[in-house]
């Protein structure tokens, strides 16, 4: 671990300052963060402590829920608001890591946790995300816990996290502060980058600026499932996951709100999937149709290519769920 | 007094039935249980000497000659003080037993993730960061990495042939022809390997991280260049070995020449990433059964034909067909094993080094020869067992394998079960049981221990070690019987080479040849006893510290008088295992339902019922069968190391990425033992246990899926997308 300073903030203010330069990064549970600096893949120099800010709170507000950013996600899970109102975001959260994980790790961290590409992790082979230019190790290596959807030449890292998916299936939005003290409301679906040619630059995260808060709409249906599919029982990353939110009128679908761990460089969701299953009646047809059109532009590897039928199967066995 | 045993023979007497104290055979607590769990134990790297300096080894990350290019520039950074590469420093960890340096030399990467230099700083903060700065350049060299392309020489492959094969094949009523594959697998004991070396004199103390002493100081002595007599290892509790601590590694080595070169005491503990490619692993296997069966589903062919792989010049290679020698009766057999020369990490022995996946798979074939027979599987085993040895005519020393199949079946309720797959369904959930047959050659090895007697009590004294199985107490257990002392009055001393040399452990040979050894010096201690009352030995009754000889009764204080009693046993192995064939056996039991959506797995039950002769502590016993029914777990449904194709490195080299088993993957397990008594096996008639339920167990749960779901994975792990495969 390359040595570093460290600070530890009372003022929001204060911490965005601190954490304005090329080399500085904001630290919360460190539950990634740390493993990546022991590895040296990442090498801050300084580092912004910002359990001390007072982001530690959830609070319900007229248009749903403010989540502050170092709510661990133990706490997450547990809120009974939460639990009630959103649940989809609690099975996600519980869904992920481990117990003694889940209590370390913060809402805002879990959102900019990085991949878990065995090559990102391996500072003596090849990968675009770690050190741009370097090539990727990935491509014709292999292949397991990668995406399938959003990816490019350059780079097939996956997203690992479980309550991101949860939240760009609830139209989350992240609250970003700056060194200023300006503030600014993100939409997650504007909020993180495809990596293109430019897989080191995940978000739309400005120099120095900080998420203090997640906001989640009232919940556009009743009828919320999280499926996560894995190589064990617990504290796996998703092989593929899914995220429904969803309502019913009529016999038919109202509002679809699917979203998808284990396929994306993102944490993936596609506004052509619920299109169109909104208006529609259930049947096998129309979920085989939301199959193929998820994964229409799929870009599968040998280590890759079961995501697709696994994918649509997921799928297909939570809309069953979710319309029944 | 040394008593000595070499076991030519079986046993006359059965001494242990008798149980004067009580304590032998039955339920005992770890002596060293509260210290573990309260962390008072202290490991390898926590005996931290007054000075010590903090090493870091660092990778190769090709193949081929290897440079430092920035060595000066690391040895200023700040705390630094030396960086290490030396001709000394091992390529690779010694085998099990080796007793002589493993290949040395790092100015040369055999394979990707080799050490090959090792930084020292004054801080372990210091020492790993200037390690991650050291640039090392190596490369350049090709080598086939991926099974199937690697040369296999003539002297790498052995075959045994017996009858006519290749007709039995063809004439049989049903036969079998499949080949199954299983991946590398790692030890991933908790404790990661670590080594604190001190020079004091010319003398080196070595704390590490090992399981087989007396072997680990000719390892070191002989890298680095003194004689054994001037080496001490202490080892007196070790976190898991799983055979990945069997030969010393190199942080051992480095550990020892830098603390030389400096001066001063050096730490080095192996990062959790070094601990998957450092240390050697179990090579992954190429496994062709074909199988012949006569219209009674009798055996008539049986041939196996594995392919291992190693680097060029290791001698070990994965003996698969261990069992597959003596498993089952048929007339007509072929049996071939190759090695192929792979640039992968070496590989070496992992927890029960060959039937784990020899045994595995042969059992999968078993099933599968077993529905086209039209048989159930339990029966089809039953009608193969051989009366003796197949291959060589010697009988077995004890044989409980239909035992073990019929009080098993019945525990588990086997007799319930339909015989077609696909028959019972909750939700998206397919439901099947499956079972499998286990064995596991039983060995003995040479083993001494001296045992004091004194007023205060007991004292056993060896170089064995204690590496989580249960050895202090059972030795203790062993002991405490054989001369009369409750268990809290015996101390069993474990983990020192100045105590006189155990078996070490491995090969779960432990407890019945270190236990013997123990006996042995009680024996002997008991005829000093005896002859101060005047008395046979075997006449002499010993309980709660009094001796009885007849209608004399004494304190055993009074009778031992001025000074203490000692007694050294010395057991040998001995001619007996040319007169018979002796293994364990065992039968397992699994339940699972598959997804029909995902094609995840989930073991429901699990069951185990094994004869492994006199169980000398039930609860250590069922200890180590629970962990080998999780390893059966793993190596069914989740465990491989991956090696890039590329350039064979271990890519999934940490436990997020590497799946062990987790708690919410382990239901509950349920595990017999048979009442055995095995002559062969020594005075105590006990046989090792800790490696059997690995045996096989992850064959019962691949035949449980194919029970459920029709799908017969035959490539292991059998993760969601292999079973899917099948499903879809």
């Amino acid at each position: 671990m390359r040595p570093f300073d460290l600070t530890r903030p009372e003022e929001l203010s204060a911490a965005c300052r601190d954490t304005n330069g090329e080399n500085a990064a904001f630290i919360a549970g460190g539950t990634n963060l740390i493993d990546l600096m022991k590895l040296e893949v990442e090498t801050p120099g300084h580092l912004t402590d910002i359990s001390r800010l007072g982001l530690d709170g959830i609070e319900t507000d007229a248009q749903g829920l403010r989540i502050g950013a170092t709510v661990t996600n133990s706490d997450l899970a547990a809120d009974t608001r939460v639990r009630e109102g959103w649940p989809v975001l609690s099975r996600a959260l519980l869904a992920g890591a481990s117990g003694q994980l889940r209590n370390k790790a913060t809402t805002g961290g879990n959102l900019l946790q990085r991949t878990r590409c065995p090559y990102f992790y391996d500072t003596d082979t090849a990968c675009n995300k770690r050190a741009p230019g370097s090539g990727c190790a990935a491509l014709k290596g292999e292949q397991r816990n990668h995406a399938i959807l959003g990816t490019s030449d350059h780079c097939i890292a996956l997203h690992p996290s479980d309550m991101a998916v949860a939240m760009r299936a609830l139209d989350a939005s992240v609250e970003l502060c700056d060194a200023e003290g300006e503030s600014r409301r993100v939409g997650l679906e504007k909020f993180y980058r495809l990596p293109g040619k430019t897989p080191e630059r995940e978000t739309h995260l400005r120099p120095g600026e900080l998420i203090t808060a997640v906001h989640l709409p009232k919940a556009g249906g009743d009828r919320q499932v999280y499926r996560k599919v894995r190589d064990r029982a617990s504290y796996a990353f998703a092989l593929v996951s899914v995220a429904a939110v969803l309502r019913m009128k009529g016999g038919r679908i109202a509002h679809a709100a699917l979203a998808f761990g284990g396929l994306g460089t993102q944490p993936w969701r596609d506004p052509e999937v619920d299109a169109l299953l909104e208006g529609e009646t259930p049947s096998q047809a129309l979920f085989d149709k939301a199959g193929e059109v998820l994964m229409r532009d799929a870009v599968v590897h040998e280590g890759t290519a079961f995501k697709v039928p696994l994918g649509k199967r997921v799928l297909t066995a939570v809309l069953k769920e979710v319309t029944a | 007094m040394t008593e000595e045993l070499k076991i030519d023979g079986p046993t006359q007497a059965r001494p242990e039935d008798a149980h004067a104290q009580g304590v032998l055979s039955r339920e005992a607590a770890r002596p060293d249980g509260p210290l573990k769990v309260s962390g008072r134990a202290a490991y390898a790297a926590e005996y931290l000497p007054e000075g010590a300096a903090h090493g870091v080894l660092v990778r190769a990350p090709g193949r081929g000659k290897v440079r430092l290019a920035n060595r000066a520039e690391v040895e200023a950074m700040q705390g630094v003080l030396c960086v290490l590469h030396d001709d000394r420093m091992v390529r690779n960890a010694a085998q099990g037993t080796a007793n002589e340096a493993p290949v040395q030399g790092v100015e040369w990467a055999e394979y990707v993730g080799q050490p090959v230099a090792l930084v020292v700083a004054e801080t372990p903060e210091q020492a790993s960061h200037a390690a991650a700065r050291l640039r090392v350049e190596a490369g350049g060299s090709k080598g086939a990495v991926t099974p199937g392309e690697g040369e296999v020489t003539d002297e790498d492959v052995t075959t045994s042939e017996t009858g006519d094969f290749e007709a039995a094949m063809r004439e049989g009523a049903q036969t079998l022809d499949a080949t199954y594959t299983t991946p590398s697998h790692v030890s991933a004991a908790m404790e990661p390997h670590a080594a604190i070396a001190e020079w004091k004199d010319g003398c080196l103390t070595l704390h590490s991280a090992l399981q087989m002493l007396k072997f680990n100081r000719n390892e070191i002595a002989d890298c680095v260049g003194v004689d054994p007599g001037n080496v001490r290892v202490l080892a007196p509790y070790v976190g898991g070995g799983f055979g990945s601590k069997l030969g010393i590694s190199a942080e051992a080595v480095a550990a020892a020449l830098a603390a030389r070169d400096l001066g001063r005491p050096v730490r080095v503990v192996q990062t959790r990433r070094q601990v998957f490619e450092v240390n050697t692993r179990r090579s992954e296997t190429r496994q062709r059964i074909r199988l012949a069966a006569d219209r009674d589903g009798r055996l008539t062919g049986l041939g196996h034909d594995a392919l291992a792989s190693n680097l060029p010049g290791e001698d070990f290679a994965e003996p698969v067909l261990q069992a597959s020698h003596f498993s089952y009766a048929a007339p007509n057999r072929r049996l071939r094993q190759s090695a192929e020369r792979l640039f992968r990490p070496a590989s070496g022995s992992v927890r029960a080094p060959g039937e784990a996946v020899g045994v595995t798979m042969f059992e999968i074939a078993m099933d599968e020869l077993a529905e086209s027979c039209g048989i159930d599987p339990v029966e089809f085993r039953l009608r193969n067992i051989p009366e003796t040895d197949p291959e060589r005519d010697v009988p077995f020393s004890s044989h409980m394998l239909a035992e073990c199949l019929t009080e098993g079946s019945h525990r588990f309720g086997w007799a319930d079960r339909p015989a077609a797959t696909r028959q019972r369904q909750e939700g998206e959930w397919w439901i099947g049981t499956g079972m499998a047959a286990a064995f596991r050659v039983n060995l003995l090895m040479e083993a001494e221990a001296r045992v004091r007697l004194s007023p205060e009590g007991v004292v056993v004294e060896t170089d064995m070690t204690d590496i989580g199985t249960g050895t202090y107490s059972i030795l203790t257990q062993i002991a405490a019987e054989r001369l009369g002392h409750p268990p809290d009055r015996c101390e069993v001393r474990l983990g020192d080479t100045d105590f006189p040399p155990g078996s070490g452990a491995g090969g779960s040979v432990g407890a019945a040849s270190t236990g013997t050894a123990v006996w042995l010096a009680c024996t002997e201690i008991r005829r000093q006893l005896a002859e101060a009352m005047g008395c046979s030995e075997a006449d002499l009754t010993l309980k709660d510290g009094r001796a009885t000889c007849g209608n004399r009764s004494l304190d055993i204080a009074e009778v031992i008088g001025d000074g203490p009693l000692e007694g050294h046993g010395h057991l040998q192995p001995g001619k007996a295992l040319k007169k018979v064939r002796q293994s364990t056996f065992g039968a397992h039991f699994a339940e699972v339902a598959v997804s029909d959506v995902t094609g995840e797995v989930r073991v429901r039950r699990l069951a185990g019922t094994y004869a492994a002769g006199r169980i000398l502590n039930p609860r250590t016993a069922r200890s180590q069968c629970h962990g080998g029914l999780t390893w059966g777990i793993g190596m069914a449904l989740t465990e491989a190391l991956e090696h890039d194709r590329r350039d064979g490195h271990a890519v999934n080299r940490d436990f997020a990425e590497y799946h062990l088993p987790v708690n919410a993957d382990v239901p509950d397990l349920d595990v017999e033992f048979v009442e055995e008594r095995d002559d062969w096996a020594g005075p105590m008639q006990a046989k090792g246990i800790g490696e059997l339920s690995i045996c096989g167990s992850g064959a019962a749960i691949i035949n449980a899926i194919h029970h459920a779901c029709g799908v017969r994975v035959r490539d292991l792990p059998a993760t969601p997308d292999r079973v899917l495969a099948g499903l879809a």
